[in-house]
């Protein structure tokens, strides 16, 4: 473990190249590592479920507020700056459509692990990483329970479970919101808007978008808690692993999605 | 154990570290360490900041890994351990952090559940509560029942950590600096308390410390660690009356400076 972390905490900005790559690549070797260890401790009890179900709901309530707020301003802004290209042919009727594939396909996803990443990954960094400096993490262990499983599966099993809920949650926020900009300019009742909006989406959307968020709340989960469980030097460590946390799992959640959006037009 | 070193026990060791080394890159902390602990002894090693005295327990506890020697902890050797035999093993050792390593998130009362529960299953509810509070009897700050580590003073810290270990009955204890930073009042408390530990559960410890105080009334026998190796090891007086540099710098300190 002594060496990877000097990846993470920056000592290798005075190291020759060959060196970084060397560390690079032994980190990686680390993730695979410690996600290997997930998916064993994750199916193997005691399972931590009481922790489980109070994590998720640290997770959802450090996070509704904005994502509510986010999610409703972006669904009234979105439908705002797009409406004047239908509206030239007259065809203000196609908004609601518009935005709801724009919503559930990209940017409720989208939105809700960026925030997610900022909130949930960082305090997952942070209170990993504070535990880890302070020794509570040594004191679980010797006290013969599983640290692994107590925080990091749970944490990990939390965040990718409330994800899909929380992108469904800024779906139906957005469409609140854009429903509130089409109803004050075209005065379409609730029914036809809903009905508008949902005319073109597919079973392969509404999946796709799940599956995004379960991916990407792992994601958010697996680098917060990795980075967290392996902090060092002193409180210095906690903070730059709660920022590198966020750094780094907006970085593969980017990635992600345009893989993501390759296989899934391949298959419409 | 070393032939230079005139000391015997014929109690069975329940420790036994041979020609120990372990560095942290360039950093050689320990250099070969030779010390047993016998059932029911209180060894107390003493040494200067940055010495490897916590390193040298994390190592007997299976925190970090040994780079060359022995470590057996009631005849088995730690580093060959896997991971559930060593979990099976560190229920019989108690170890009292250096910070006091209280869970945060949680009061008193869920930080003293958190190994028990995890341990036993079987508990029910009332026989954890009854638990809980003997061991916070034990350690006189049953009033503390629901606070949050953040509402504890240092040296309440302390004990709640000693009795988060306690309640697992442990055979062997740890005590790392259990009165550093402690004032003298609470200090004596502490001794009394290991005392009392080492009596009413019947262990055997290794204490940490600078306090040749606390170590004059809680110790059986002193082994002194310095660059790497323990340069003295036996009873109070005799370590106290050698030429060891180190002995003398420490009781020097201890008790002339103090005057
Ligand atoms: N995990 C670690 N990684 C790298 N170096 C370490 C680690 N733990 C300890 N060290 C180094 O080992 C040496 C001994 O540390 P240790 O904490 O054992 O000292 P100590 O004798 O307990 O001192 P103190 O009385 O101040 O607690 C120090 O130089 C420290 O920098
Ligand atoms: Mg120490």
């Amino acid at each position: 473990m002594e060496n990877t972390n000097d990846i993470i905490h920056g000592e290798e900005i005075n190291k020759p190249i060959t060196k970084s790559i060397l560390l690079f690549f032994s980190h990686l070797n680390e993730i695979q590592k410690f996600i290997f260890r997930f998916f064993r401790e994750a199916f193997t009890p005691p399972y931590e479920l009481k922790e489980i179900i109070r994590q998720c709901y640290t997770m959802g309530y450090l996070s509704l507020g904005i994502i509510t707020l986010t999610g409703f301003i972006t669904g009234i802004v979105f439908t705002k700056q797009s409406r004047q290209p239908p509206a030239d042919f007259g065809a203000t009727s196609w908004l609601p459509s518009l935005v709801s594939l724009a919503l559930i396909r990209a940017l409720a996803p989208l939105i809700t692990a960026l925030i997610a990443a900022g909130k949930i990954g960082s305090n997952i960094g942070a209170e990993l990483g504070s535990m880890n400096v302070t020794e509570q993490i040594e004191a679980m262990e010797v006290s013969g329970t599983n640290p692994f499983n107590f925080l990091v599966v749970s944490r990990v099993l939390a965040i990718t479970c409330t994800m899909p809920i929380l992108m469904t949650y800024a779906c139906f926020v957005g469409l609140m919101g854009s429903y509130l900009n089409i109803n004050h300019n075209e005065q379409t009742s609730f029914t036809t808007f809903i009905h508008d909006a949902f005319g073109k989406i597919t079973f392969l959307d509404i999946f796709a978008s799940l599956f995004k968020s379960l991916l990407y709340g792992f994601t958010i989960g697996i680098a917060g808690s990795y980075l967290g469980y392996n902090a060092k030097q002193g409180t210095v460590g906690v903070g730059k692993a709660a920022n590198t946390a966020v750094v780094v799992s907006m970085f593969l959640i980017f990635i992600e999605e345009i893989l993501i959006v390759q296989v899934v037009n391949s298959m419409r | 154990m070393s032939t230079d070193i005139p000391y015997t026990n014929t109690k069975e060791a329940v420790i036994a570290i041979k020609n120990l080394y372990k560095s942290f890159d360039e950093n050689k902390v320990l250099n070969g360490i030779d010390l047993e602990l016998h059932k029911g002894e209180n060894v107390v090693v003493l040494g200067r900041s940055g010495s490897g005295k916590s390193v040298l327990i994390k190592i007997i506890a299976g925190l970090l890994k040994p780079d060359k020697g022995i470590v057996s902890v009631f005849q088995e050797q730690i580093d060959l351990l896997n991971f559930k035999e060593l979990q099976k093993l560190r229920l019989r050792m108690g170890f009292s952090f250096q910070s006091g390593a209280l869970y945060d998130g949680m009061n008193v009362r869920e930080n003293l559940e958190f190994p028990l529960v995890r341990n036993q299953r079987k508990l029910g509810r009332k026989q954890v509560n009854d638990a809980v509070e003997q061991v916070l009897h034990d350690v006189g700050l049953l009033q503390t029942i629901n606070q949050l580590p953040s509402e504890l003073s240092g040296g309440q810290k302390k004990r709640i950590g000693i009795a988060r270990t306690l309640i697992l009955k442990p055979e062997i204890m740890f005590y790392d600096e259990p009165t550093g930073g402690i004032d003298p009042i609470t200090c004596v408390e502490i001794n009394n308390l290991i005392n009392k530990v080492q009596q009413q559960y019947n262990t055997s410890s290794i204490i940490i410390t600078h306090d040749l105080t606390c170590a004059k009334t809680t110790v059986d026998r002193i082994a002194i660690l310095s660059e790497g190796k323990i340069t003295k090891n036996g009873s109070f007086d005799e370590v106290f009356e050698s030429e060891d540099p180190n002995a003398k710098a420490f009781y020097n300190y201890n008790f002339i400076a103090k005057k």
